[in-house]
């Protein structure tokens, strides 16, 4: 591995900026091809393998806070993603009235550390949607031009999952899935009786091994804190760290890009960025820049790398970059299980993520919203962490006593330290994600007034839900009520109404946030072409979740990969054909 | 940012990244930064978050007045069993003294509770809630220990002592002590084969016949998977 730092005037085939699901594809494909490669990382390195980084199999008392979140870890004290909604001098503005919060990873590998490992392809129907429901727009590829990408991401990185045959939830290559845990059986009677389908879950963790670079799972639940076996998809250890080894990727840490840098004629001629260690800027230069720093942060790069050739940003002459922001929906609801109090004591651990789940089930035309969710499963006898134990003061009244009638909320003593013990692993949760509709009018712009620490412009979002988000929200409370209830479950607190929109969340808070940087085959309308290259810039691409026409009801990072390969194929052969 | 502080950024729990080494002077690399008190959370830590724990475990927030109550208290509210420790067994005093300075929203409600507890004896009793005899201090504390019978003038008092109860459990819960006591078996590497099969008679349950042949082999889990051009695994 080469860290040292080149001053200006070292030239590479291509910059990649970030080192998440897209820019630690990136590297690989385009070092693969034999491209000399500089990758820029805003955070710290990380290797879940070495032992100073490592916590996975740590029990809450090895952390003082006993694994509570904090600032930088809001997941909690092991979880892996270190930066948060609220980074320490890097802050971001709001608009009016607007809600938005916007979720960064400051680390090699960035959010794909700690995320769920929700695999999903896109269907056929979310790359059309225009056309099927007349709002938004439909992308500028297919399913078809992305399937064999999707293939190769499946047999690179390794999904469970069961071939199901559903039209729009594409069946890929699998690994084997997993007996459903017991509360998962309970969800999956009471989705039967609600006539909601389950089936096996799609996620990234290696049930059986891919090849002898990478670790089996050992089911221990944690995958948010990254695995020393490899046996989750991380970008550090499956893409980034693999491309250095075998390619010519220089990896460049505490590296915050300001601006591309560009020449009269408009071309990018490399990056400009602030080194956090010394707090100094510096310049690299490429052939192609790869842009790959998060939907927002890509945007907020290309809107800030103004110049005589590009007067609005680059990539930015139909003003375009940074619309269209969008996240998923989400909402969630929970229960307790009667028929789980006291229930046997075994290990339940599993993969760090649901056995099971409810791809989209119903036809819109039925409905009064647009678009779809999936349902996400929670609960059972997960490792105890700061906050097993609360609520004793409202949830103690679930339990009977030993006459039958219903225990006395709060209390103290040995009487107490029983029912804890009785009600844990009793809970039910259900968790909706969905489709929102992208909207002109929902952005991030440069806020002229503020910087960060680094003296770069920052970020000023502008969002508000429509009816179709909230109405789909509705209607997922409605769904959660009538599962639990069948499941055999008592809902937890009162039904979230109108007044709070249902329970859905803030947008930001899925961090399934995409869009700013769309692409489209008019350059009035779009950001990028269908390859992924700015229509105004032609050695200029993205390779993060900023291309996305719409954000299906499926988790980005899967789309991310397969889209990020397809635009490196196409980087590879321009470049051949010396077209860039 | 001076250097201390570059050195500082840089020594961030892994020096893998060792991007600065090439501008260190031998001197530089001899700063150790490493924590100095032990109980800080391990395991990919930036220097701020080192720096911050650090912080905060040489700083001390309880009196001693504070911290004898709060020690009767947590025993109160978790106490030794049979076959299990007490709350001040599991260390729990120590970890909420360390959570009113990690959140330090928790400061007020919990010191001005225990400032209650004696206001209250004082003025009902003539003494300080410690002075009081065992009767009478669970007198005290029956009092606001029971959110749905506690008279409507005490809300304050019964909030304090509802966040007292959640500091307490959970920090008994996350304990070892705690962990033996719930019957928590996870956490240990193994392969996940399914709900025990009385476990699955005794809730009325059968894996669903349709997947069986799918579901992932214990014996399987070593052969690198091979699939046919539709998808199927064949190795």
């Amino acid at each position: 591995m080469s860290f040292e730092i080149k001053s200006t005037g070292e030239a590479y085939d291509v910059i990649i900026v970030g080192s998440g699901a897209g820019g630690g594809m990136a590297s690989k494909i385009l070092s693969e091809a034999g491209l000399s490669v500089a990758v820029l990382e805003a955070g710290r390195d990380f290797d879940p393998a070495k032992e100073e980084d490592r916590t996975q199999l740590r029990p809450p008392w090895e952390s003082p806070r006993r694994g509570a979140g904090t600032r930088v870890r809001p997941f909690g004290d092991f979880d892996q993603a270190i930066g948060g909604w609220d980074i320490e001098g890097e802050p971001y503005t709001r608009e009016g009235d607007t809600k938005f919060d916007w979720f960064r990873s400051r680390m090699v590998g960035g959010r794909t550390n700690h995320w769920g490992r929700i695999s999903l392809r896109f269907g056929p129907n979310d790359f059309k949607r225009k056309s099927i429901d007349g709002l938004g727009d439909d992308w500028p590829i297919g399913y078809d031009e992305l399937k064999p990408y999707y293939d190769k991401v499946d047999k690179l990185i390794g999904v469970f999952g069961s071939k199901e045959g559903i039209y729009n939830e594409p069946d890929g290559f699998f690994l084997p899935p997993l007996k459903p845990r017991l509360h998962e059986l309970y969800a999956m009677k009471g989705a039967k009786k609600a006539n909601v389908p389950m089936i096996p879950s799609r996620l990234s963790m290696l049930t059986r091994p891919i090849n002898n670079d990478r670790g089996v799972c050992f089911f221990c639940n944690q995958c948010n804190r990254a695995c020393q076996a490899y046996a989750d998809f991380s970008s550090g250890p499956v893409l980034l760290k693999p491309a250095m080894a075998k390619g010519k990727v220089d990896l460049y840490t505490f590296a915050m890009v300001r601006t591309v840098t560009t020449d009269e004629s408009g071309k990018a001629t490399g990056v400009s960025y602030i080194n956090k260690v010394d707090m100094k800027e510096y310049k690299l230069r490429a052939r192609v820049v790869v842009l790959g720093a998060s939907a927002c942060e890509s945007a907020r790069i290309m809107m800030n790398s103004k110049s005589k050739s590009h007067p609005n940003g680059v990539g930015n002459s139909s003003g375009m970059v940074g619309r269209y922001l969008h996240d998923s929906t989400g909402a969630d609801r929970m229960g307790i299980m009667p028929d789980l109090v006291n229930r046997e004591r075994y290990n339940e651990d599993g993969v760090g993520g649901m056995h099971v789940y409810t791809p989209w089930w119903l036809d819109n035309k039925n409905l009064d919203f647009a678009r779809g969710y999936h349902i996400e499963y929670w609960g059972g006898m997960a490792m105890p962490s700061y906050g097993t134990g609360f609520a004793m003061d409202t949830m103690r009244k679930y339990l009977k006593d030993e006459f039958g009638n219903p225990a006395p909320n709060g209390g103290y003593g040995e009487g107490l330290k029983k029912d804890i013990k009785r009600l844990y692993g009793t809970t039910l949760g259900m968790s909706g994600r969905g489709e929102s509709i992208p909207q002109y009018s929902n952005y991030c712009e440069i806020d002229n007034n503020m910087v960060d620490k680094f003296g770069i412009p920052v970020l000023k979002f502008h969002y508000k839900w429509t009816d179709q988000e909230i109405k789909q929200a509705k209607h997922m409370q409605d769904t959660f009520e009538e599962i639990l209830t069948e499941a055999g479950a008592i809902l937890m607190g009162s039904k979230p109404g109108a007044d709070t929109l249902y329970g859905l969340a803030t947008p930001g808070r899925i961090i399934h946030e995409v869009g700013t940087t769309r692409m489209g085959k008019n350059p009035n309308t779009s950001v990028l072409n269908s390859n992924c290259q700015a229509h105004d810039c032609e050695n200029l691409f993205v390779v993060d979740a900023g291309p996305f026409v719409s954000q299906a009801d499926k988790n980005p990072t899967w789309t991310i990969m397969a889209l990020a390969w397809r635009t490196c194929d196409y980087i590879v052969d321009e470049l051949k054909k010396k077209n860039i | 940012m001076n250097r201390r502080e570059n050195l500082k950024l840089l020594f961030t729990g892994s020096l893998a990244s060792g991007l600065l080494l090439t501008h260190c002077t031998p001197a530089d690399k001899a700063e150790d930064f490493s924590p100095k008190i032990a109980g800080g959370t391990p395991g990919g830590r930036t220097a701020e978050e080192i720096a911050y724990d650090q912080r905060l475990l040489s700083e001390v927030f309880f009196t001693d007045e504070e911290r004898k109550k709060l020690d009767f208290l947590v025993d109160i509210i978790m106490p030794a069993g049979e076959d299990s420790g007490s709350a001040t067994e599991a260390g729990v005093p120590e970890f909420i003294e360390f959570m009113m300075k990690d959140q330090p929203s928790f400061q007020t409600p919990i010191r001005g509770g225990l400032m209650w507890l004696d206001n209250y004896s004082d003025d009902t009793y003539g003494k300080k809630f410690l002075d009081l005899s065992e009767k009478e201090k669970m007198e005290v504390i029956d009092l606001i220990a029971w959110p749905d019978k506690a008279p409507k003038e005490l809300t304050g008092p019964v909030r304090f002592f509802n966040a007292l109860r959640n500091l307490t459990c959970t920090g008994y819960f996350t304990s070892e002590i705690g962990f033996k006591y719930i019957g928590y078996k996870g956490n240990t590497p193994n392969v996940w084969d399914g709900v025990p099969d009385e476990v699955m008679k005794k809730h009325g349950f059968e894996y669903p016949e349709k997947y069986m042949a799918l579901y992932l082999k214990p014996e399987e889990r070593g052969k690198v998977a091979e699939w046919d051009n539709e998808g199927n695994l064949v190795g």
